[in-house]
């Protein structure tokens, strides 16, 4: 461990705020990239299953 | 061999078989996208000794270096996926050239963020129009043209002939990325890893990031795969397959 203590750790010498931001911003697009496909896949899955509902329903009418 | 190549062509250009084939694959890919995150994050933030130059801004390398890598790696699947598609007329090499763009970019954004907040304690600026952080600059916005072309027209096929030629003509910036730090005098410094050279880094720091080289293109894998299933799932919404597919988990 290079660090004696979890302050020393988050300070990082007197470079703290350059390491913390970069890895900050990084989680962000990180996590966007991550949530982005499994929204899009849950609305693409519940938009074709209203459309399968309404194909059903609307079969033995027409 | 040959047979086989073609076989495995033919497969690559099914949709249903993809979307099957890498059903199982999505748990094992992120799995092992968190498990190398946390342990070369780990290693490389809390016990790769500081550089004796720089101190612990170093540390940036960790996340900086991979995505510099995985941006231009991207780039030249993204170019590939869009030739394929140009020659061969597959419609899952567009959908996945059009994939990669948004992620090649935003991996190519963290590069130059994070490239940027490191050259503030180093360089003592945030930004130098030298050619390394020039050229890296051209290859995101050759990302955003490549985006915004595959988006741009009426038809579909037309908008992904056109995002396939920008990023094979976009190619050109590639090895001028690579080269920069050699052709010209630049503030950024030269290649830390060389695939023909001994690493010169102590491997208490070299360790953690190759785990974070090796995971990125992990992580990226899993983008792909999960954004590939999407447009699938909708560009093949009306197969009989799909709609069994979805029926099913109703």
């Amino acid at each position: 461990m290079e660090f004696n203590s979890f302050a020393e750790f988050i300070a990082m010498g007197k470079h703290g705020l350059y390491i913390w931001l970069s890895y900050g911003i990084t989680a962000v697009i990180i996590a966007v990239n991550v949530v982005q496909p499994i929204l899009r896949r849950r609305r693409l899955m519940k938009e074709q299953a209203q459309r399968l509902r309404r194909e059903k329903h609307n079969a033995p009418s027409a | 061999m040959w047979q086989w190549l073609t076989q495995l062509y033919h497969r690559m250009g099914s949709p249903k078989w993809f979307y099957e084939l890498t059903t199982p694959w999505i748990p094992w890919l992120a799995a092992i996208s968190i498990i190398g995150t946390v342990v070369g994050l780990v290693l490389g933030l809390a016990y790769a000794p500081a550089d004796y130059l720089q101190g612990n801004s170093f540390r940036i390398i960790y996340i900086h270096v991979p995505a510099a890598i995985l941006a231009q790696s991207a780039f030249m699947m993204m170019a590939v996926a869009g030739a394929v598609y140009l020659i061969w007329r597959m419609k899952m090499a567009a959908w996945v050239a059009k994939v990669i763009a948004p992620i090649g970019a935003s991996f190519c954004l963290i590069a130059l963020l994070t490239g940027a907040i490191w050259g503030k304690p180093t360089w003592g600026t945030w930004w130098v129009w030298d050619a390394r952080l020039t050229s890296m600059l051209m290859l995101l916005f050759l990302y955003f043209g490549v985006i915004a072309l595959q988006r741009a027209m009426e038809s579909e096929d037309a908008s992904y002939k056109a995002g396939a030629i920008l990023s094979l003509v976009g190619l050109v910036n590639i090895p001028i990325i690579k080269y920069s730090v050699e052709w010209w005098n630049t503030l950024h410094q030269p290649a830390t890893l060389k695939l023909t050279e001994k690493p010169s880094m102590d491997p208490d720091m070299l360790v953690p990031l190759l785990i974070m080289i090796v995971t990125s293109y992990v992580f990226f894998a899993l983008l792909v795969i999960l954004n590939t299933r999407n447009e699938i799932l909708l560009h093949e919404r009306k197969r009989s397959w799909v709609k069994q597919l979805l029926s099913g988990q109703e």
